[in-house]
């Protein structure tokens, strides 16, 4: 099985990438794959806890605790999060916090790399 | 494993897109990223700008002054400071009229590198010696 190292940058509410990203990032894990998400840009706005699952709304923590639980590492870019004003204790728990160059070092170890642009 | 080559596509101008300034910022990461490598492993990222990515990146630029941030000219400095690669696609360059000497440089700075305006087959070149291509 290989690595697969995914760099997701849209935002998740607005458009249907980031819920491909972490369709993607479910079916590869389920197959036996390691999996390594990055957030940057707008996606970073998504790892804020306690978030409420209202039924027109796009959300992401239900989501993203899923693929936690599946050892999936997630990491959010600390800059791009501090920036949208969520500080670390109001991330979701598991969810790592670091500069772009985790993302890189994961690149470095992996079999396939996905950009995912964002807006 | 050693060192790993990637190439950075940006085709987006930087005034439309977050993620095409995010990718000169992911390019300049690669200076610290052996902090989490092991001895003798490295990123080596090639930035190359095509299509609308060529028109957010002349020099001139003014946006501390007016909008408080740093400007995309100087990271585009900083990518040469840390010595990386930078290739824009002169065809590109051409199609919207921007002239080799409107791109930045970094001599001020003490770099070494320079910015290379090359034809569309040098950055395929990039894209085909890289073991990932991220475009942006």
């Amino acid at each position: 099985m290989g690595t697969l190292t995914i760099g997701c940058f849209p935002g998740v509410v607005g458009n249907m990438t980031y819920d491909f990203t972490l369709k993607l990032a479910e079916a590869a894990v389920d197959k036996g794959h390691k999996v390594n998400l990055w957030f940057s840009g707008n996606a970073t706005s998504s790892i804020k806890a306690n978030q409420k699952h209202l039924k027109d709304y796009p959300t992401a923590e239900i989501y993203l605790k899923a693929l936690l639980e599946k050892g999936v590492e997630i990491c959010t870019c600390e800059a791009c999060s501090l920036s949208r004003g969520i500080k670390k204790p109001e991330g979701i728990e598991g969810v790592q916090w670091n500069a772009m160059h985790w993302y890189l070092a994961k690149i470095h170890g992996s079999d396939r790399v996905l950009q995912i642009g964002g807006e | 494993m050693g060192d790993v080559k990637l190439a950075y596509i940006v085709q987006k101008a930087q005034y439309k897109s977050e993620s095409s300034r995010l990718a000169i910022t992911h390019a300049i990461a690669y200076q610290t990223v052996e902090v989490l490598l092991d001895d003798g492993d490295n990123v080596i990222p090639t930035l190359c700008f095509v299509g609308e990515g060529v028109l957010g990146i002349q020099k001139g630029q003014n946006t501390m002054d007016v909008y408080g941030v740093t400007s995309t000219e100087t990271h585009m400095k900083n990518t040469l400071l840390v010595d990386l690669d930078v290739l824009v696609c002169k065809e590109d360059l051409d199609k919207y009229g921007i002239p080799e000497d409107a791109m930045p440089n970094a001599d001020e700075m003490g770099a070494d590198k320079t910015i290379q305006v090359v034809p569309f087959s040098e950055i395929q070149k990039a894209m085909e010696e890289s073991k990932h291509i991220l475009f942006f």
